[in-house]
C-alpha cells in the first residue's frame, strides 16, 4: 500500500468540509452542555424535592447510558412521536445534553465551593435569589471551574465522529463515504486522525493557559 | 414613651433535637445600643440571624418596626410570610458578621454599590457618591478600588460595616464583628463602632466577647445562657454587680481568659 498524495488533495476539500461541520456541531452541543448544566446543577440544589429529585434521576439516567443509543432514539425513535429533526441538530441535541449532565456535576461542585457566608451576605444586603446567584454566587464558582469545562470540552470533540452514525456528514462520515468509493482507507482515515490530533493538541495548550488563568483560587 | 423597634415575643428555635433558643422575649428600643453577651452556645448569634432572616424561627412572633417580621395578615389570620415580604423586612436591617463575607469578585467600592443599585434602583453615580461618603466615614476612602483580598482583617471589617450602612438600615446588627481579626486590628474595628453610635441614631444590637467595648458601647447589656436570658440591665449593673450566678461565673471566665472589663 502506498500513500498517494494526488489523492490526499483530490479529497482534502471534502474533509474539510466535514471538519467544519465536526467543529460546528463541539461549538454548539458545548454551549447546549454549558446551557443545560447549569440547569441541571441548579435545579438539583432546589429545596422542592418535588423539583430535585426528578432531575437528580433522569441526570443519572441520561449519564448511565450510551451517547450513541441516545443518538438513535433522538434520530430515529422521536419521529415516531412526531419530533423530526435534522441530522445536525439531533446530533448538538444528543451530545449537548449527555455532556450537560457531566457539566451539571462540575458547576454543583463550583458552586458548593462558595462559601456559605456569601449566600448569607447577599441575603443580608437584601439581594434576592435570582440577584444573588447572577451577581454573587456564580461569578465566583464558575472561573475556578473553567480548566474542568474545557476538559469536557475536547472529550465532546474527540466524540463527535459518533454522530456520523445518525448521518451527520461531519468529519468521520465524510471520510467514511471517501473511502467507501474509492476503496482507499488509509489517506482519508489517516487525515481524520491528523485533524482530532491537531485539534487536540491545540486545545490542551489552550486549556493548560486556562488553568493558568483561572485555576488559582483567590484568598476569600 | 415610643414604642419598640423590635418585639420578640416567645420564640423557638430548634435545630434537630436540640433547642437554641426555648421561649425568648425581649424588646428593643429605636435607638438603643443592646450588647448580646454570653457563653458561645446561648443563642445571642442566633437571635441576631434569625432577625436577619438568615434561620427561620419554629414558634413566636417578631414584630420589627411595627410590622410582622416572619408573618402576614391573610384573610384575616396570620400566615407565614412569602419571599416577598421577607425582603420588604430585610430593608430595614443590616448585618456585620464575624467572617466579613465581603464579595471576593468586586472591588471595595463596587462591594458596597451593589445592593443599592440592584435593590433600590439608585442610579451608579449616586451609589457610588454615597458609598464614597461611607468608606470616607470608616477610614477606606483610599481603597475604594482596592479587591477585599488585598485588604487587612481590620480594613474588611470596616468595608463590610460600609456595605451594610449602604442600604440605610433603621437596625444593624453586629454579629462578634472583631471575634476574627488579629488583636492589633480590634481597635480600629471598634472605633468605626463608636463613630457610628455617637452620629447615627441607628438600634444596634451587638454580640461580642469584647467585654469592654460592650460595658461603653451598650445601653443595655443582655446575658444569656442555654437559649434564655439570665439577666438584664445597664452595663455598670451587669459588669460591676451581676446578680445571677451563672453571670458571674461567665464574667469571672472572660476575665481570667484575658478579656478586660
Amino acid at each position: 500500500m502506498e500513500w498517494d498524495w494526488a489523492f490526499v488533495r483530490e479529497i482534502m476539500p471534502t474533509l474539510l468540509e466535514g471538519l467544519k461541520i465536526t467543529i460546528l456541531a463541539t461549538i454548539l452541543g458545548a454551549i447546549v452542555a454549558a446551557v443545560v448544566g447549569l440547569f441541571l446543577a441548579i435545579a438539583r440544589r432546589s429545596p422542592n424535592p418535588l423539583v430535585s429529585r426528578p432531575v437528580g434521576f433522569i441526570a443519572d439516567f441520561i449519564r448511565g447510558t450510551p451517547l450513541l443509543v441516545q443518538l438513535y432514539f433522538i434520530f430515529y425513535v422521536l419521529p415516531d412521536i412526531g419530533i423530526r429533526l435534522s441530522p445536525l441538530i439531533a446530533g448538538v441535541i444528543g451530545l449537548g445534553v449527555h455532556y450537560g449532565t457531566y457539566t451539571a456535576e462540575v458547576y454543583r461542585a463550583g458552586i458548593d465551593n462558595v462559601p456559605r457566608g456569601q449566600w448569607e451576605a447577599a441575603r443580608a444586603t437584601n439581594l434576592s435569589i435570582r440577584q444573588a446567584w447572577i451577581h454573587v454566587v456564580l461569578p465566583q464558582a464558575i472561573p475556578p471551574m473553567i480548566p474542568a469545562l474545557a476538559n469536557y470540552f475536547i472529550a465532546m470533540f474527540k466524540e463527535t465522529p459518533l454522530l456520523s452514525a445518525i448521518t451527520v456528514l461531519e468529519l468521520m462520515n465524510q471520510a467514511k463515504s471517501v473511502a467507501n468509493s474509492s476503496y482507499r482507507y488509509i489517506e482519508p482515515m489517516t487525515l481524520v486522525g491528523v485533524f482530532f490530533l491537531v485539534i487536540s493538541l491545540i486545545s490542551v495548550v489552550a486549556l493548560r493557559f486556562l488553568e493558568e488563568r483561572f485555576a488559582r483560587v483567590d484568598e476569600r | 414613651m415610643p414604642s419598640p423597634i423590635i418585639r420578640i415575643d416567645n420564640i423557638m428555635k430548634t435545630y434537630g433535637p436540640l433547642t437554641v433558643l426555648d421561649g425568648l422575649s425581649m424588646n428593643v428600643m429605636p435607638g438603643e445600643k443592646l450588647a448580646l453577651i454570653g457563653p458561645s452556645g446561648s443563642g445571642k448569634t442566633t437571635i441576631l440571624r434569625i432577625l436577619m432572616t438568615l434561620e427561620r424561627i419554629n414558634g413566636g412572633h417578631i414584630e420589627v418596626d411595627g410590622e410582622q417580621l416572619y408573618h402576614i395578615q391573610k384573610a384575616g389570620s396570620l400566615v407565614s410570610a412569602d419571599e416577598r415580604h421577607l425582603q420588604k423586612m430585610r430593608e430595614k436591617i443590616g448585618m456585620v458578621f464575624q467572617h466579613f463575607n465581603l464579595f471576593p469578585h468586586k472591588c471595595v467600592l463596587d462591594n458596597i454599590t451593589l445592593a443599592p443599585m440592584l435593590t433600590k434602583g439608585v442610579a451608579k453615580a449616586a451609589a457610588e457618591t454615597r458609598a464614597m461618603e461611607l468608606l470616607d466615614m470608616v477610614g477606606m476612602a483610599d481603597k475604594a478600588k482596592s479587591m477585599p483580598a488585598q485588604l487587612s482583617g481590620g480594613q474588611k471589617q470596616r468595608v463590610a460595616i460600609a456595605r451594610a450602612l449602604a442600604l440605610s438600615p433603621k437596625i444593624m446588627l453586629f454579629d462578634e464583628v472583631t471575634s476574627a481579626l488579629d488583636p492589633e486590628l480590634v481597635e480600629e474595628v471598634l472605633n468605626v463602632m463608636r463613630k457610628l453610635a455617637a452620629e447615627t441614631d441607628m438600634t444596634m444590637l451587638l454580640v461580642t466577647h469584647e467585654m469592654g467595648f460592650a460595658h461603653d458601647f451598650a445601653d443595655r447589656v443582655l446575658f444569656f445562657d442555654k437559649g434564655r436570658i439570665v439577666e438584664e440591665g445597664k452595663p455598670d449593673d451587669i459588669f460591676r454587680n451581676p446578680r445571677q450566678e451563672r453571670t458571674q461565673s461567665f464574667l469571672r471566665k472572660i476575665i481570667a481568659a484575658g478579656h478586660r472589663v
